[in-house]
């Protein structure tokens, strides 16, 4: 048994089962530094991933389909930005009514395309140069581009949060709406903005699992990573950096999981399924516990509808 | 004839569920000018304000900045029209520097922050008018004292020329109250309009040039400092002469009910608020704690009570140690607690009297019975204790939000002393209070005292202390400085203390 | 100085209420499911399919024969019970999303007793499989507790995860170790024996364990508004602040509700091995656990309403299965599940807040001072 074989498959798998959960984490990063929290990114990648699987299989190309996946996202994220902001709706019931929306509108819409082979998907391309670095360069560098794009995206995000003035409104209204308002800062349209960001992200998320990783569609094939992702966010500190960890940590035990039910390891197939979900409730427990040492907490002002008049 | 009419506001009228908080309001201020909005707590001061600067939107009137009729929508076109305001709760982002707060949401700064150029100008704004600030610290490790300058720096750094302060004096130490004076008048200086909401006469006549008075959302009157005095403007504000003040009987204590030895415990965010405190409290006499808020007051009812953890020392309830004790066991042994957040702690305002008033004794008979709760027994206690306390509501059986503020207090104070307790621990009881409102609760707590029942009164007004009191503890940053009696220290003593000095030191106070 | 100005202006203000009237809170409902409908309809127009038509079918499906309504009933009886486990979570806001996985573990250990307690004598196998449902249940429900309770671990998150674990465990063992030998290898256990079997009533295919749906809403009620741990719980639900100072035990209420909260929903799943599939099966809930929330959230948590508002979403259940005979898929019921939600949550806005048409004509003069 070749080990190093078995090392360097794992990691990249690890990289490309941890991209999605990435997306949608940042995205989820993005909204909930506004103060909102979306619970219905697995319905929004549910969404993303066949609307974005339709419109590749009727034009012949990921990279329209992926601009579907990505519009219909933001277009569902939309409307829990609408509940949650302008109506003051219960956050965490939106966002379940929006994973059970998803859930259900994808499968309606996805009936007449199960079973259909995969169109042009996103396929692995080789960086030059890059990609011939022992070890690291097959991991990070035989990936498909919604892999590298990511790359790039974490530490522009990072750059933007931090460093920005745009970036220091979006965590003001995050952190005390009520002093952004005090100072001209538009509440509503920070909020919305990066609600409906989030939902392009996930919609990003499912296309990837339909157009790159999978690839195809299957009813809900997102199989609890939009879950995973929100613990994630909580891991990540609502950091985009730590984000990353997380995200490949978790796709590396789901990769490992997958390789050792492969090789025939003598351990029941579900309880080998089972290890990426218990492996998240334990990384929110620990997580909980970190924030809760460091007194890092969420944004202050997170769940909580705003509204200028209340005394 | 006016001149120099920065701010007009015209018969200006707001109203909100089941109360108009502002009815008809003229007022007008000038540049140059420090103006008091005067009245006492709900009269509508803070409403009008508001409108002001673009929180609220006025239901009817008109208003006018520096001559020209606008329409305020928002708090961006009250910043654009160079109105600021220091609110009472700030308006700080916590986890950010003061730097951060200071520029937040400022068109002209651009798309990275150039940290040099804005610590610069902050340093000028703080030179020009003696507001001391930190730019790279954080705002969350501020005294409130610096974090009131934060805000004042704030609104100078947009160009606010009409600056707005809300109660701007409940935080601070005498001596700070002073500092502030100077930097107001300073700014007056400039042209500025200076106006400042208060409920507090002694600084009214001190620093206002003009005085407008609000009572009952309406606008009173008018005047010139120089042309009034306290007892005219009392009237004014409250409508009435007030009762004399009748003097407390010399207190006969008893027993010592609550003991207090070397109490140490940590804030929430894990810093030492309580240090070594000593406490003693005899049944029959009011310990009055005076402070500015967050000085350790809050932890100290706290641990009191059963909310939070002390780290060292002991609590002892009539020589039984209750170190550590839930607050179920506290509640058992009798002791009321009037806490600083009426309603979100003492009151579940969606549920109804009823089930507010059995609160704390739902355990027992004959509101319980066994498993279950004796709505009959339960509604009886309600309806005696609305009778009693003269509380009035919709009804025992409507949610208790649809009451009002000083309802709502007299309900919770009912419950309080109807479960007849050995020790009441009340903190900041008049809050947000009107007059009469303050007097009752006043009486009730006196009542208490001599029917021997020990009581921790919390306040931020020295004046209240010093009335209620018989003995006056001061407290700053976690310790107890010093516990007097109340014929033998009078507001100045204490004021020092409140700001962490040690009497026998020299102070050097530059007027 | 003296200005006047006429304007006339009609424009819609938000005002904010106290407490909702009456006519709102149930004419809001009925009016967001109707709009759900009408959604719906379009989204099934740009499929292709006549929206009238399949509203029929669904209609016929589950309240058009005698068949329908049964089938109907049939699904209500998990639907309130779940509906009723996840009320009383929410009373305490917590947010059990677990009723899955909680039926999944009830209706596992109820199995267990049914295939593999032969010597119980008949009369005690159907209370010892209620009992262990309960507790298999419960006992799901307390492992995302336990964190909430000690570290502040949101529930929301790990009773979610949860459910997929739960689903996998049966898997294994219906796959497995219990797979009916006789079975032609289908991955079904053994039949139950009719000792184990809840009973039919009157001809139709509804079961007795609709009693123990409306036996157990009765109780619930009762828990909430007459007991004092039902005021406890009430409290805690509204103020946890308040909750503190009265000198409740929260840890130890959440513990409890969650509990509770999760037995319920196992009963949920010992009810449908024992009343409907009589064996364990690989897929023992259509989702049932996520239905009861919007039911639940619908019902304003009343236990009452709960009952009434499962059969309707019975009916919406069937139908999703009915208009399966026209080419429809069966989420066709869950895209309009999310729907009522949707507006549901859209129409709470008029709970809190009034319309009011202003009309002001303004004229303005000024002059002097006051």
């Amino acid at each position: 048994m070749d080990y190093s074989v078995l090392l360097i498959t794992v990691l990249t798998a690890a990289i490309a089962t941890g991209t999605p959960i990435l997306y949608a984490a940042l995205g989820e990063i993005l909204a909930e530094r506004t103060g909102v929290l979306n619970l219905g990114i697995e319905g929004m990648m549910l969404v993303g991933a066949v609307m974005s699987f339709m419109v590749a299989i009727n034009t012949g190309n990921p990279w329209i389909g992926l601009l579907a996946g990505m519009v219909a996202g933001g277009a569902v994220a939309a409307i829990h930005a609408f509940l949650c902001v302008s109506l003051k709706a219960n956050q965490v019931v939106s966002g379940l009514a929006l994973t059970i929306f998803g859930t259900g509108f994808s499968g309606f819409i996805g009936k007449s395309l199960i079973g259909i082979p995969a169109p042009q998907t996103f396929t692995k391309i080789a960086i030059p140069y890059l990609s011939d670095i022992p070890f690291l360069g097959t991991i990070l560098f035989r990936q498909d581009a919604l892999v590298y794009i990511s790359y790039l995206l974490v530490p522009l995000l990072w750059f933007f949060i931090y460093r920005t003035n745009a970036g220091l409104k979006m965590r003001s209204v995050g952190e005390n709406p009520g002093a952004a308002d005090s100072l001209g800062i538009n509440v509503f349209a920070i909020r919305y903005t990066y609600v409906i960001i989030g939902g392009v992200f996930s919609g990003i998320a499912g296309a990837y699992l339909a157009l790159a990783f999978a690839p195809t569609w299957l009813e809900n094939m997102t199989a609890g990573r939009g879950w995973i992702a929100v613990a994630l966010v909580i891991f990540a500190t609502w950091n985009p950096s730590r984000a990353v960890i997380g995200a490949y940590l978790f796709g590396g035990v789901s990769a490992l999981a997958f390789r050792l039910q492969a090789i025939g390891v003598a351990f029941p197939a579900y309880f080998l399924s089972m290890l990426p979900y218990l492996f998240t409730i334990a990384v929110l427990i620990f997580a909980t516990r970190q924030t809760q040492k460091n007194r890092i907490g969420a944004p202050g002002a997170l769940m909580q509808a705003y509204d200028r008049e209340d005394r | 004839m006016p001149q120099n009419l920065l701010v007009e506001m015209n018969s200006i009228t707001k109203k909100f569920p089941g109360v108009i908080a502002n009815d008809n309001v003229n007022f007008q201020a000038r540049a140059g000018e420090i103006h008091a909005l005067l009245g006492e707590n709900g009269a509508g001061k803070s409403t009008l304000m508001s409108i002001l600067t673009g929180l609220y939107s006025q239901d009817d009137g008109e208003i006018s900045i520096k001559g020209h009729s606008v329409k305020i929508a928002s708090p961006k076109e009250a910043i654009e029209l160079g109105i600021g305001m220091v609110h009472q709760h700030f308006r700080l982002v916590h986890p950010f520097t003061v730097a951060e707060n200071i520029i937040l949401g400022k068109k002209s700064v651009g798309l990275f922050i150039d940290k040099e150029k804005v610590e610069q100008e902050i340093e000028d704004i703080s030179k020009k008018f003696a507001l001391k600030v930190e730019p790279k610290a954080k705002v969350w490790q501020l005294s409130v004292g610096e974090q009131q300058r934060v805000e004042i720096v704030k609104m100078l750094y947009r160009g606010a020329e009409i600056l707005i302060l809300d109660e701007p004096t409940a935080v601070l130490t005498p001596q700070e109250v002073k500092e502030l004076f100077r930097t107001l008048r300073q700014m007056a200086q400039e042209g500025k309009a200076v106006i400042i909401i208060t409920h507090k006469l002694n600084e009214v006549m001190e620093v206002a040039d003009r005085i407008t008075v609000l009572r009952g959302g309406k606008s009173i009157s008018t005047v010139n400092k120089v042309d009034t005095d306290k007892k005219e403007l009392t009237k004014m504000m409250v409508g009435r002469e007030l009762m004399p003040q009748t003097d407390k009987k010399p207190a006969t204590t008893g027993e010592v009910v609550l003991e207090l030895n070397n109490v140490t415990c940590l804030s929430d965010k894990g810093y030492p608020a309580l240090k070594d405190i000593q406490l003693q409290i005899r049944g029959g006499e009011i310990i009055g704690i005076a402070g500015v808020a967050g000085n350790g007051q809050k932890e100290l009812a706290e641990v009191i009570t059963g909310l939070r953890e002390v780290t060292g020392g002991s609590i002892k309830i009539e020589n039984k140690d209750y170190t550590n004790a839930t607050p179920r066991e506290i509640i058992e042994a009798k002791v009321a607690y009037i806490p600083e957040d009426r309603v979100g702690m003492g009151l579940v305002p969606n549920l109804c009297c009823t089930e507010n008033v059995i609160l704390k004794n739902y355990r027992h008979k004959p509101v319980c019975n066994t498993l279950f709760i004796d709505n009959k027994h339960a509604k009886e206690q309600a309806g005696k204790l609305v009778k009693d306390f003269n509380v009035k509501s919709a009804g025992i059986d409507k949610p208790v939000k649809l009451m009002s503020g000083g309802n709502l207090q007299k309900l919770l104070f009912a419950r309080e002393m109807s479960s007849e307790p050995k020790l009441i621990v009340a903190v900041y009881p008049v809050r947000g209070l009107d007059v009469s409102a303050i007097e009752a609760v006043h009486e009730i707590l006196l009542a208490q005292r001599e029917s021997g029942t020990a009581i921790l009164f919390i306040s931020e007004d020295l004046d209240e202390i010093f009335k209620m009191s018989d003995k006056i503890a001061v407290m700053h940053a976690g310790a107890i400085m010093d516990i007097k009696a109340v014929e033998e220290t009078n507001v100045e003593e204490v004021g020092m203390l409140m700001a962490g000095s040690k009497l026998d030191q020299e102070v050097n106070s530059n007027e | 100085m003296s200005k006047s100005n006429k304007i006339g202006t009609v424009s819609l203000k938000f005002e904010k209420r106290l407490i909702p009237s009456k006519i709102v809170t149930i004419v809001v409902p009925i009016i967001s499911i109707i709009l759900a409908f009408l959604a719906g309809a379009i989204f099934i127009y740009l499929t292709g399919y006549k929206p009238i038509e399949v509203y029929q079918v669904m209609l016929k499906g589950a309240f058009g024969s005698k068949y329908g309504i049964s089938e109907t009933m049939i699904k209500a009886i998990p639907l309130t019970l779940t509906g009723l486990a996840v009320s009383i979570a929410f009373r305490m806001q917590l947010w059990n999303i677990g009723a899955e996985g909680q039926l999944y573990i009830g209706a596992w250990a109820a199995s267990y007793v049914a295939l593999f307690m032969p010597g119980l004598p008949g009369f005690l196998v159907l209370p010892t499989m209620l009992l262990f449902g309960f507790v298999g249940g419960a006992f799901w429900g307390l492992l995302p507790a336990i964190p909430r309770a000690l570290l502040d671990v949101n529930e929301t998150i790990t009773s979610l995860l949860l459910n997929y674990v739960a689903i996998l465990w049966v898997s294994f063992f219906v796959y497995g170790s219990w797979k009916d030998p006789a079975g032609f290898n289908f991955p079904l256990t053994a039949p139950f024996s009719d000792a184990a079997t809840l009973s039919k009533i009157a001809g139709t295919r509804v079961h007795t364990g609709i009693f123990i749906a409306l036996i157990l809403a009765v109780v619930i009620y009762f828990l909430l508004k007459r007991t004092k741990w039902g005021y406890e719980i009430r409290v805690i639900g509204e103020s946890q602040n308040a909750a503190r100072y009265a000198g409740m035990d929260i840890k130890r209420n959440i513990l409890l509700v969650l509990a509770l909260s999760g037995g319920l929903a196992g009963i949920a799943g010992m009810v449908e091995a024992a009343g409907l599939t009589h064996r364990l099966q690989p897929i023992m809930s259509p989702g049932y656990g996520y239905t009861a929330i919007i039911i639940a959230w619908l019902s304003k948590l009343n236990p009452f309403a709960i009952v009434v508002v499962s059969f309707l979403f019975g009916g919406l259940v069937v139908g999703g299965q009915s208009v399966q005979s026209i080419g429809l898929p069966i989420t066709t019921s869950n895209m309009i599940q999310g729907l009522i939600l949707f507006f549901v949550l859209g129409g709470e806005v008029f709970y809190r807040y009034k319309i009011r048409v202003k009309r002001s004509t303004k004229t303005n003069e000024k002059g002097g001072q006051s």
